[in-house]
């Protein structure tokens, strides 16, 4: 386990000094993903060794975002005065950007011959 | 030993212990809730749980600094989490793949739609220049996204707010919204998602289809680099 959690971890150490040194746009854990990916692309067993712990992780992802969605509670004030067109705007944005991702994708997923994942 | 009530407050809200053990059960409770009520979407356990702590650090007159001495443990995760998205990247590679231009074309659309539509709305409703800044890279990873506000001049605490209610949004209605469209693409529906909503909304695809979880986190990474460089573009139509 705790040759596990060193790996994962020195790939995300690895990815914040990319992101720093090479003054990346992308966001340090951002970066050793793209490295783990790439390091399990030469090395297959590295998946299997890491799978468990990985899986693990995962199964949790959206409990890592608790503390920072506390933080809006905490900056509630911050949206008192635009708060109606801003959840408007973020409501409606994200409801558009989601049909029009997937339409783009399907579309030419069928124009390419790429059609149904199942 | 101290029977005083208020001393034993004072001596546990000293430590990490209590907000830590509060986040981990609020969190607990939103994903029982979200079970209770039949994986219901719209029992999103992320918007339970922060909405339980928030009354909770309002109740006990608790600010969120001392909160998060607590919760920076469960935050701190967030990284190493990142970094194991690779796995489900690496099993759905051959189909990622295959899938290379119809990746490009979801993601430019839905990154672009994502700007422009929030700014197009926010601007008719008459928002300012520097609000507007703060909204334009909602849809990426919270850190990408307060690097991108902090160029434009936007707020960064804002920017963090508005990026954390996109992705609850997102997470909450992107399966009924596909269900209602007749969209069964899992590729189609997690890049959509992982470009819309970022990690909240890649979260939500990894436990609804593990396919669909590698496609939304593909979507968030190429998001965050596309979105640093269309926001600024899309910006200037609008200031």
């Amino acid at each position: 386990m705790v040759p596990v959690l060193f790996t994962i971890l020195a790939f995300q150490l690895a990815g914040e000094a990319m992101s720093r040194t090479l003054d990346l746009p992308l966001p340090g854990p951002v970066v050793g993903l793209v490295l783990l990916l790439a390091a399990m692309r030469l090395r297959p067993g590295l998946a299997e060794w890491l799978r468990t712990a990985a899986q693990g992780v995962l199964a949790h992802l959206s409990l890592f975002f608790v503390p920072a969605g506390v933080g809006v509670i905490a900056h509630l004030s911050l949206l008192r005065d635009d708060g109606v067109a801003l959840l408007l705007a973020i409501f409606g944005s994200t409801v558009l950007a989601l049909v029009a991702g997937a339409l783009a994708f399907t579309l030419v997923a069928r124009w390419t011959g790429q059609e149904g994942g199942e | 030993m101290t029977a005083d009530p208020a001393l034993i407050w004072a001596y546990l809200t000293q430590g990490p212990l209590l907000w830590l053990t509060a986040t981990l059960g609020a969190y607990a409770l939103g994903d029982a809730a979200f079970r209770a009520m039949g994986r219901q979407s719209w029992a999103n356990p992320v918007l339970i749980a922060v909405l339980v702590l928030g009354l909770l650090l309002t109740v006990t007159g608790t600010d969120y600094a001392t909160y998060f001495e607590g919760a920076q443990f469960v935050h701190f995760l967030l990284g190493p989490a990142t970094v194991c998205l690779a796995l489900p990247m690496h099993d759905n590679m051959a189909r990622m793949r295959a899938a290379a231009l119809p990746i490009v074309a979801g993601l430019l659309a839905g990154s672009l739609v994502a700007v422009g539509s929030a700014l197009a709305i926010a601007h008719l409703f008459g928002l300012g220049p520097q609000v507007l800044a703060s909204l334009a890279p909602k849809s990426t990873t919270a850190p990408v996204a307060i690097g991108i506000a902090e160029r434009l001049g936007g707020l960064p605490t804002l920017t963090a707010a508005l990026v954390l209610i996109t992705g609850i949004f997102g997470a909450m209605v992107v399966t009924p919204l596909f269900d209602a469209l007749g969209l069964r693409d899992w590729r189609a529906r997690g890049l959509a998602v992982g470009t819309a909503a970022h990690g909240i909304g890649t979260a939500r695809a990894l436990q609804v289809n593990p396919t669909a979880g590698a496609f939304a986190g593909i979507g968030m990474g190429l998001n965050a680099v596309l979105t640093a460089i269309l926001a600024p573009l899309v910006l200037r139509l609008f200031v």
